[in-house]
């Protein structure tokens, strides 16, 4: 008997060993965020915070905007044009600092990164002509999408953090070839994109392209109707993506919905309206200012699927609820913050009124129903 | 000092096995192969066979071998055939159903779904079987049929939501997946597009009889290991010849909240919690998507959720007034006494 129970007692401390070993220790801070007895509540690890991420400094005190313009002094300016030149500059020098600094690769530091050391016009290596479009998308996201981004903006740095290739990007999936073997049919795959969970990985392509329909599947009347045919398949890739903006921020559902009704809006929290203008903002810098570049980038820089390595959620925010923790960077950089006159189209296959087009982007997605 | 336990049986009785009555119908022989382990023996009979196989219990073993060797090869080809990562993504892996472009269609390519049609055919057809199988053996040995409809009522449930309710929405992709994460991934999906089968009142009650049952096992076996040293595991006997142990049984619960099952009657009680987890389950699962599209929205209606104060946020797509504008601070939200909440008045498409 004292056998068996010795035995009991063993295997019973090996379950509980391996029922416990997929736990986090350690307390855990939770913050009420909404009406009581409803369960909305932040719960945070303080052992597992995600550090925001160092700001770096501008490269020297911001010139005044005086003298001569940019566009008069240096030839083939097309963004920056009317931008004084102390400070195109001065911008120049904190985007070197942001995209390639000193402590990159040997090929992939400083200004020869994306100019001709023999002459900066020149317009030959890629890495220019996708810089440029880059400048003019932080600036449409700074002037339009101000819903999203508050007073607080975007620069380069937002995303590169002194990477030539953001940290968080996506690529368009090998669609489905019709046979059995290697195919998981989209899904069923361990991936931190859908944390670990067996949900569909094409959430991306479906829910931040341009044409990309809304991300709502649960019915809006009592009983079914013809408005809404999604179904049970649906749901898993509305699931996915919204487990991609919880991981990419850090935060539990209830940060914007109130779970009993994830649909409804008089149920949700302001931050989920926030999260609404900001998957509009992803899917117009990904169809406007990052998928017309297919052409301009080389195939090492492209996806299997021949298309650039676009934006999500995380591309930005990387953990955290505010990206950098919220650090006011963009007010340091006037050159940034709105869409300057274009002088000359855009790169690609881009037509001329991409900016017009961009600027009227909410309006249009609201009228879609998005 | 009493020495009898009633789970860790000390003493095993070794001998000539017990084989049972002879058949009283026309029933295939039974597999008089037999042997005992003292290890079943520490939960159960040392004592193990004969089996009555038969044509419906050989039947039923080779359609679910199909259907288990069909879901296993599908997930090996998913990975390649290679075996190291079929181990390593074993509980992500699936064979899913159809895509909804195919509609309630029968007549799907292999690889798009038809492997998945194919496979719920052998299984529906083992789990038939076998129910066949379980009611005739009942018979056989002139038993009751209680156990077969009992498994039928979960086969309800299986059914409902495997085919029934895929065919009355007319698409396969209604259907649940084979596959450990992905079946649950789908469940979790089915109760957010359908507005949160939290709502629905026949998962309501599935959910109670399921825990009920818990219950209902854990205080009758408790019961019954309790009176173990007067006897009280001879139910059958203490049915028709109330000894002490059903007395003292009786008693105890009286005493304790007022009300006793008899020996008989808790057999009842059980019997019925689990038949109805699956009945009302398989209900609950039938009315959605045909009947309910929003189980949130038909909740508020029926007064069956309470409503909450509203937040104030408005759809963005609907109004375009920036956030900044309808932004309340979620931490002064206190209900105000004097104001009446918010019911939402959503009864379109009724």
């Amino acid at each position: 008997m004292l056998s068996l129970s010795k035995l009991t007692a063993m295997g019973a401390l090996a379950l509980a060993g391996l029922a416990l070993a997929g736990c986090e220790f350690g307390p855990k801070q939770s913050q009420q965020t909404g009406y009581r007895g409803t369960g909305i509540a932040q719960i945070v690890d303080p052992q597992n915070v995600v550090a925001p991420g160092e700001v770096p400094p501008p490269p020297y005190d911001l010139p005044a905007p005086s003298g001569p313009k940019a566009g008069e002094v240096y030839q083939n300016v097309k963004v920056l044009a009317n931008v004084s030149q102390e400070e195109f500059d001065y911008t120049m020098a904190a985007i070197t600092q942001w995209i390639v600094p000193a402590d990159a690769p040997a090929e992939e530091a400083g200004c020869n990164y994306c100019h001709n050391a023999e002459n900066l016009a020149d317009d030959s290596k890629y890495t220019k002509v996708v810089a440029r479009r880059m400048i003019q998308m932080t600036q449409n996201i700074n002037q339009n999408y101000s819903d999203h981004v508050k007073q607080t903006g975007v620069t380069c740095y937002t995303c590169h953090r002194g990477a030539a290739v953001p940290a968080y990007v996506w690529t368009d999936p090998r669609p489905s070839d019709g046979r059995l073997m290697g195919n998981k049919r989209g899904q069923n795959t361990p991936s931190s994109a859908v944390a670990f969970a067996s949900l569909p990985l094409d959430t991306y392509a479906k829910y931040m392209r341009g044409n990309s329909g809304p991300a709502r599947v649960i019915s809006k009347t009592i009983h079914p109707t013809t408005a809404n045919r999604q179904t049970t398949k649906d749901a898993e890739g509305n699931y996915a993506i919204m487990m991609h903006l919880s991981q990419s921020l850090g935060v539990n559902c209830t940060y914007c919905h109130n779970s009993r009704s994830f649909a409804r809006w008089e149920q949700s929290s302001p931050q989920r309206a926030l999260a609404w203008y900001g998957l509009q903002m992803v899917k117009n810098t990904n169809e406007e200012y990052i998928h017309p570049l297919a052409n301009v980038f080389p195939a090492n820089r492209l996806g299997p699927q021949g298309d650039p390595y676009k934006t999500n959620c995380a591309t930005c925010h990387q953990m955290q609820r505010k990206p950098l923790g919220g650090a006011q960077m963009a007010k340091d950089y006037p050159a940034l913050l709105t869409l300057a006159p274009t002088v000359a189209p855009a790169p690609g296959a881009m037509p001329a009124n991409g900016t017009a087009a961009a600027a009227a982007a909410p309006a249009a997605a609201a009228a879609a129903g998005n | 000092m009493p020495s009898y336990q009633n789970i860790f049986t000390q003493v095993q009785l070794r001998g000539h096995p017990e084989m049972g009555m002879p058949h009283k119908d026309g029933s295939d022989p039974r597999i008089n192969a037999t042997t005992f382990s003292y290890w079943m023996g520490k939960i159960g009979q040392a004592q193990i066979g004969p089996v009555y196989l038969g044509k419906l219990g050989l039947a039923s073993l080779l359609f679910g071998t199909l259907a288990f060797v069909i879901i296993g090869l599908n997930m090996l080809a998913s990975v390649n055939w290679n075996p190291n990562v079929f181990l390593k993504e074993f509980f992500w892996l699936a064979l899913e159903p159809p895509g909804p472009e195919w509609g309630f269609s029968p007549m799907v390519p292999l690889a798009e779904g038809g492997w998945w049609i194919i496979t719920g055919f052998f299984l529906t057809t083992s789990i038939l079987l076998w129910w066949l199988r379980t009611y005739r053996r009942a018979k056989a040995l002139g038993m009751g049929t209680h156990v077969a409809w009992a498994f039928a009522s979960a086969i309800w449930l299986y059914l409902v939501l495997g085919f029934i309710r895929p065919g009355l929405l007319g698409s396969w992709s209604e259907a649940v997946p084979f596959g450990i994460f992905p079946h649950l991934d789908w469940t979790a999906a089915f109760s957010i597009r359908y507005g949160n089968l939290f709502y629905n009142p026949f998962h309501a009650l599935s959910i109670a009889f399921l825990y009920g049952s818990v219950l209902l096992f854990a205080m009758h076996g408790a019961t019954i290991l309790a009176v173990g040293r007067y006897g009280g595991e001879r139910e059958i006997e203490q049915i028709y010849d109330r000894g002490t142990a059903s007395e003292r049984a009786g008693l105890f619960w009286r005493w304790t909240m007022g009300f006793n099952a008899t020996m008989e009657s808790i057999h009842r009680w059980a019997w019925w919690f689990a038949v109805l987890t699956t009945l009302t389950g398989g209900i609950g699962i039938l009315l959605t998507g045909t009947v309910v599209d929003n189980w949130y929205l038909w909740a508020q209606e029926h007064n069956f959720a309470p409503a909450y104060p509203d937040t104030g946020v408005i759809d963005p797509s609907t109004t375009l007034i920036a956030p900044s504008e309808v932004v309340i601070d979620p931490n002064q939200m206190v209900e105000d006494p004097s104001v009446q909440p918010m019911v939402p008045t959503q009864t379109q498409g009724s």
